[in-house]
């Protein structure tokens, strides 16, 4: 399985094995992982499972589709490497992907 | 005191819904939401995108499913409280004593929790000293535009709201427009408008970096993606960075919790305490799923024993819509 490590504000680091198929954001909410709320339950309509994802990563990724980036416009601190967790399906490409996760989501 | 069935909390898609499968069975409620409307997160997260997975309809915006949920509870004559937000309960004998943010006091044997994710706020701005000002100078809806007349005002935000106030204030004021990307999600003939007016200072691929002043904002730092920073002098911030959704007094009633959602029991999702029900994404049990479909599902099976608690000297009998003379004149449908 695809290994995803997600790292909170303060630098804690959990590696996890989330399965192919799965969005970086169910593979959190299942394995408890904090700071992502996922409110909406990956509607993209809340922008509460916002992440930054590390540079060599980010430009694997899809492109974010409509609606996406306009979600991002109102998380907390978005950058420039922003994406919503819920919208980034896991793949044997995607095996290593580090994300981190903002101070909150709201 | 407003003596009834049952009181809902919630008026989005399940909350409606159950307003109907009480009715049916004959039992009055009254639905208590922290919106100035129905709908939920229907109207107030999607209004316009369609949704596919409603059994019989295939395709339809939130919007419409709220109007069409709405048409169909219509012969029950529901009271609803907009603006008003549960913020107590008390046991007193078999009933319940809900207490709103208004002040109005229900006495009811049935509670349904049909709360979503909680209760719908503005995002805040997250800067340092922002609270401070908040209510004073940093605003997240308008009520009287007159108070920023001649006055210089920053707005945050790429949506409708910040795009029409931007050019609505222009008319009165000087307006600097800050969004954190060029593409705006509002409506383009807005942006339009905006453009050739040429009165807006609109600043893309800006964030806010700090605010400055004594008793109030004098000014405010941006600052863009490459960690330049810009000074624009400000009286007043409009903040429109959408709704978040809180849980709110919820988390005090004493319910079983897991994170942010109510632990129910499958066969008629009453919660651990005798009389309040949890339906719709508020409500947690195995296999649960977060789909309005399965919330219709939870408020009929709810309906049921909230029945039983309403009238415990009658016998539920379970009827068809198609078949009971008693559910369509409680309909109002006239007999062919």
């Amino acid at each position: 399985m695809p290994k995803i490590t997600y790292i909170d504000s303060s630098g804690e680091q959990r590696t996890i094995d989330v399965q192919k198929g799965l969005s970086v954001m169910e593979g959190a909410i299942q394995n408890k992982i904090p700071g992502i709320d996922a409110d909406c339950g990956g509607g993209m309509a809340c922008a509460t499972c916002h992440v930054y994802v590390k540079e060599e990563w980010f430009n694997k990724l899809p492109k974010t589709q409509d609606g996406e980036q306009d979600m991002i416009d109102m998380a907390f601190e978005p950058k420039k490497n922003s994406r919503l967790s819920c919208q980034l399906i896991v793949s044997d490409e995607l095996d290593g992907m580090v994300v981190t996760t903002p101070s909150k989501q709201t | 005191m407003i003596k009834t069935d049952v009181v809902i909390v919630g008026a989005g898609p399940v909350g409606l819904f159950a307003v109907h499968q009480l009715g049916i069975k004959g039992l009055k409620s009254e639905v208590i939401d922290n919106l100035d409307k129905a709908g939920g997160q229907c109207i107030e997260l999607y209004p316009d995108k369609p949704i596919y997975d409603i059994a019989g309809i295939p395709e339809c915006t939130g919007e419409e499913l709220t109007k069409n949920l709405l048409d169909q509870i219509k012969p029950f004559k529901t009271n609803f409280h907009f603006n008003e937000r549960v913020q107590e309960i008390n046991s007193e004998g078999d009933n319940w004593i809900i207490k709103t943010s208004q002040n109005k006091v229900f006495s009811s044997p049935n509670i349904i929790i049909a709360g979503g994710v909680g209760s719908f706020e503005p995002r805040k701005l997250s800067v340092k000293d922002a609270e401070k000002y908040e209510g004073k100078n940093i605003f997240y809806s308008i009520s009287d535009k007159n108070i920023f007349r001649n006055k210089k005002i920053s707005i945050f935000g790429g949506g409708d709201s910040a795009l029409d106030w931007a050019l609505e204030l222009s008319k009165i004021a000087e307006v600097t427009l800050i969004h954190r990307r060029e593409e705006f999600r509002g409506a383009p003939h807005t942006l339009n408008q905006i453009k050739k007016e040429g009165k807006v200072d609109i600043k893309t691929k800006f964030q806010i970096s700090s605010i400055s002043g004594q008793n109030n904002i004098e000014s405010i730092n941006i600052k863009n993606d490459d960690g330049k920073e810009t000074e624009v002098k400000t009286d007043y911030i409009l903040s429109f960075f959408g709704l978040i959704m809180k849980l709110g007094p919820i988390a005090e009633w004493g319910l079983n919790m897991d994170k942010k959602t109510i632990k129910v029991n499958t066969e008629n999702f009453e919660t651990n305490k005798k009389g309040i029900f949890a339906i719709g994404d508020i409500c947690t049990y195995p296999g649960k799923l977060k789909l309005i479909l399965s919330g219709f599902h939870e408020g009929a099976l709810a309906s049921v024993e909230c029945f039983k608690r309403a009238r415990p000297n009658e016998k539920y009998r379970f009827e068809f819509t198609t078949s009971s003379k008693e559910i369509q004149a409680r309909l109002g449908v006239k007999n062919k």
